[in-house]
């Protein structure tokens, strides 16, 4: 370890007198600050485009007989006549709403972000294991993401068989128009932004591996560094498995297999496909799907972790749990992906192992959930938006997660499978949780981001107004399941048994149009602090992790001459006996002093 | 112009918030003291107060929902195992609106309570308590072993084969409509090939196997008798629909290639369901709506709707199902024609020599 961090500090020391080219700084760069802002920035912006489809589709699901001239301005005469939408561009919405946010939002952006911008300076190494195949990475992601955001200017219009593009629909360019090129843009996009995934998290891992500083021990790791790390390593297993599901999917459109196909009578004529099985496709899918939701969910608990504590003023209640949690949770996370096929026809006995695994997950969730609560207990607590956002993501991470013990259970996710129950359940815990986590990792990090800060009160108000119209959208779907009504339903008019749900639709159509609009205050914050904000001190919110150790100013390399030692955990907060209220990885430990990660006890 | 003046109006809103962030800034500034970004004791007391009727609030919209929408969900469950299903459910639910309650409320309470400031400017320093993390783990544990338990008792007992002397029937579906289709005196579905799939015989049905001549195909609405078991097979011709019986809390999709099953035994007929009140306060508001708008009045029926997204029109494929009593059941079969009655009719009629040999070409090479 000391031989390398040596290496480094040579590597780190050269870099100061090398002045870097415009494009080497600001495009191509490989400093891995700038890669997390490319991903910041990048996710930002498919996230706006991701809400503004969602609003859009929402105005639809309300008022389906209403036209409105903003769905008109934005989707054009063809696909919203009058102003209303047509139900291919519905489904296509729907679909690439999904995409964007559990791929390019969730997965890309969250990891991206702040994998990128922690990872090296919370293990204290001068940058990622390899700065040019984390280049890389941010440009197979931007290419992904352009085509994907591309794909809605196509004439037949984007993919449109949901985000889990389960063929033989999405295999078929005749089963809907969205399945032709739209869909070989997705499937394009889809490959590029695995690549992307592949090479950022092997970078990840090997980072985390072999670049602590001397010191940082595994167990004085920040638990951001922990779920990132954990996280990569999901993310490595299992979307060569997503990769493969897709190059099996294009061979059946393009050169005749029939890996997914089978006995198929479509258009007024036989299919030559035979042999193959669509539920194979669903297997692979979610084998990558399902620890997917956790490659989302994991960082945003880490983050959690981090802000809770730092603004709390105590150590995280349970450090060792925390991380077991963490790994418990990875393992499970494999072996539960059969719960999303309960109804496919698949053995019930398979089924009945799938619920056993699926509810067993609760646990370690559950644990994490009461050590954020009790680390708020008699904590000191600083109301930073940072703040705010992970206590509001602790609520949803709740709220959203109780219902999975419901769905997990096979007998009753026969009724509840595929309906709005699902919708409210996995927005809830997945979707609310990991975009309130994140939002809390860009108020917390922005000072190291961009060396400002940013506006408390409107951060404030993009808190507040985002977590009441989260829960407002989404609660009330709840019982919109209940009611039996199905998800992706281009308008409930059909069925006169629906009719009088309107008024719920309508509330929840009112809470996303508040929520979207609460957006604009975020953008705005982000946008203008990050040229006219305040700047940053060297550790405003009091921390003890590396980051904060570095000087102001963003040069490659990160710390001087000489890197930092770590000599403590990462969570001294309060300690008795010691001066202020934190006492940074660096300081050495006092004689006799014990440190937290090695156990008090 | 219309874009172009959106356009317009919208940079210059942006414009404006940035004049007027930068005014609020320097006033900010002249009124002199920390930096805007510093958390004062009097944001920690608004936030941890704001916190606090959050969660009142949140928990009263969560009841206020549920007490003006209980009434829309679907009424009492029509089948065996659907009163089976709703009971464990309920279960469930007693108990994860308990959990969810009672960590929320901590949650908020915390954070209501010790917010920062001149009374509590010292955390406790507390890493953590084995006695308390075992017992968060074990608790959670036992409670959802009996969630396992009794999940797992319930879904094999719903999986588990049919009786045997259930009363077979085939859902077919295709975009974007179902076909069901009657196993006929025998119980025993005749045999369907997809390449014989014409517009005249849309299931594909196989003219020389015997077992499909007293089939009976229906569309539209399909009748079930009330106390006997059904032993629904599912198919699909095209892409992967989802027969969904929401009043049956019955649900398995249809998968093009092979055959899938579910089977249950309708309680309640269409008519008695009609007479249940939480049915006819729903159907009254349902057609107070739909007489605002100048339509149809709407009759409770029991549905089959599609749960799977299978294109454009996934929204709109749907047929009714009536449960009746066993007799008015009989009744109605015997009146439906059998495809040996119609398939006669099909074979002789629009089919010359050329593609019957056709038909008799693909028929072998499917043997």
């Amino acid at each position: 370890m000391s031989d390398h961090s040596h290496a480094q500090e040579h590597h780190g020391h050269d870099e100061h007198h090398h002045e870097q080219s415009f494009i080497s700084k600001w495009v191509f760069s490989m400093d891995h600050k700038m890669i997390a802002r490319q991903f910041l920035v990048t996710a930002i912006v498919m996230a706006f485009a991701a809400m503004i489809m969602s609003t859009l589709f929402r105005l639809q699901l309300a008022w389906p007989d209403e036209g409105f001239a903003i769905t008109n301005w934005i989707l054009g005469d063809k696909w919203a006549p009058e102003g209303i939408m047509t139900s291919e561009i519905y489904l296509g919405l729907v679909t690439i709403h999904g995409t964007i946010l559990v791929f390019f939002v969730l997965t890309g952006g969250l990891s991206g972000t702040f994998a990128n911008l922690l990872i090296p300076y919370q293990v204290g190494a001068r940058d990622m294991a390899s700065p040019f195949l984390n280049m890389l990475s941010y440009w197979f992601f931007l290419t992904g993401a352009i085509l994907m955001l591309g794909s809605m200017y196509l004439p037949t219009g984007p993919a449109a068989p949901g985000w889990t593009i389960y063929p033989p629909l999405s295999a078929l360019p005749e089963a809907m128009p969205g399945s032709g090129m739209g869909m070989t843009m997705w499937l394009i996009s889809m490959s590029l932004f695995v690549v992307s995934a592949l090479l950022a998290g092997l970078n990840y891992i090997i980072t985390v591996l072999n670049l602590r500083t001397v010191g940082m021990t595994m167990l004085r790791l920040p638990l951001t560094v922990w779920a990132l790390f954990v996280t990569a390593i999901l993310g490595v297993l299992s979307f060569p498995v997503l990769l493969s599901a897709v190059l099996l999917l294009i061979f059946d459109r393009t050169i005749g297999t029939s890996f997914y196909l089978s006995d198929i009578y479509i258009n007024g004529q036989p299919l030559e496909h035979m042999g193959g099985s669509p539920i194979l496709f669903q297997h692979l899918f979610w084998f990558l799907g399902h620890p997917e939701v956790y490659i989302i969910i994991l960082p945003a608990l880490g983050i959690m972790s981090e802000v809770i504590a730092v603004n709390s003023r105590k150590p995280i209640f349970g450090y060792k749990a925390m991380i077991g949690s963490i790994l418990v949770i990875a393992l499970l996370s494999f072996i539960v992906w059969g719960h999303h096929m309960f109804v496919t026809g698949m053995n019930p006995f398979l089924g009945s192992v799938f619920v056993f695994t699926t509810v067993l997950i609760a646990i370690p969730s559950a644990v994490k959930a009461f050590n954020y609560i009790t680390t708020l207990w008699r904590g000191s607590i600083q109301f930073t938006p940072a703040m705010m956002f992970c206590i509001g993501a602790v609520s949803t991470f709740i709220t959203g997660g109780v219902t999975g013990i419901i769905l997990a259970d096979a007998a009753l996710d026969i009724n509840l499978h595929d309906n709005y129950f699902v919708v409210a359940h996995f927005h809830i815990v997945m979707g609310l949780s990991a975009i309130l986590a994140m939002c809390g990792g860009v108020y917390h990090w922005f000072p190291k981001m961009y060396l400002r800060m940013m506006n408390k009160k409107l951060g404030y108000a993009h808190f507040w107004l985002t977590f009441i119209a989260a829960y407002g959208v989404f609660f009330p779907q709840h019982f919109l399941g209940l009611a039996g009504v199905p998800r992706r339903y281009y308008t409930n008019s059909s069925f006169p048994i629906f009719e009088n749900l309107g008024s719920i639709e309508e509330m929840s159509t009112w809470f996303s149009i508040l929520g979207a609009a609460a957006q604009f205050i975020f953008f705005f914050n982000f946008f203008y602090s990050m040229f006219r904000g305040d700047k940053a001190p060297k550790n405003p919110w009091g921390s003890n992790t590396l980051e904060w150790t570095v000087e102001a100013g963003h040069h490659h390399g990160n710390w001087g001459a000489k890197l930092p030692v770590v000599h403590r955990w990462a969570y001294d907060y309060s300690k008795p006996g010691s001066k202020g209220d934190f006492i940074p990885q660096t300081i050495p430990l006092a004689a006799g002093e014990k440190d937290g990660g090695e156990g008090y006890h | 112009m219309i874009t172009l003046l959106s356009w317009a109006v919208i940079i210059l809103a942006v414009l404006a918030a940035v004049r007027l962030m930068r005014i609020y800034e320097l006033s900010a500034e002249l009124r002199g003291g920390k930096p805007q970004w510093e958390i004062t004791e009097s944001d920690n007391r608004m936030n941890a107060v704001l916190m606090m009727v959050f969660a009142i609030a949140f928990f009263a919209f969560c009841f206020w929902v549920f007490f003006i929408t209980k009434d829309k969900l679907l009424p009492l469950a029509a089948s065996v195992h659907g009163a089976q299903t709703d009971w464990l459910f309920n279960f469930n639910m007693v108990i994860i609106t308990a959990v969810a309650i009672i960590t929320n409320f901590c949650l908020f309470y915390f954070a209501f309570k010790y917010y920062k400031g001149k009374k509590n400017d010292a955390a406790t320093f507390f890493p953590e308590s084995h006695k308390l993390e075992l017992i968060w783990t074990v608790v959670p544990g036992i409670a959802l072993t009996v969630i396992i338990f009794l999940g797992i008792k319930l879904w094999n007992n719903i999986t588990a084969p049919a009786q045997s002397g259930a009363i077979v029937m085939e859902l077919y579906a295709k975009q974007f409509d179902w076909i069901a289709r009657y196993a006929g005196k025998d119980n025993v579905l005749g045999k369907r090939y997809f390449r014989l799939i014409s517009d005249t015989n849309p299931m594909g049905m196989d003219p020389t196997d015997m077992a499909g001549n007293d089939d009976i195909v229906v569309r539209s609405e399909f009748h079930i008798p009330k106390g006997k078991e059904i032993d629904f097979k599912l198919a699909s011709r095209d892409v992967i629909h989802s027969a969904y019986m929401p009043h049956f809390r019955a649900q398995m999709n249809c998968v093009p290639g092979m055959t899938t099953s579910l089977h249950y035994i309708p309680t309640i007929t269409t008519e008695e369901m009609r007479k249940d009140p939480q049915v006819i306060k729903n159907v009254k508001e349902v057609n107070e709506i739909l007489s605002a708008k100048g339509e149809e009045p709407y009759e409770f029926n029991y549905l089959l709707l599609c749960n799977k997204i299978c294109g454009n029109s996934h929204y709109n494929m749907q047929m009714n199902v009536i449960v009746e009593e066993p007799e008015q059941y009989e009744v109605w079969i015997s009146k439906q024609k059998t495809v040996g009655e119609s398939m006669t009719a099909l074979l002789t009629v629009p089919i010359a020599d050329e593609n019957r040999k056709q038909i008799d070409a693909l028929i072998m090479e499917k043997k």
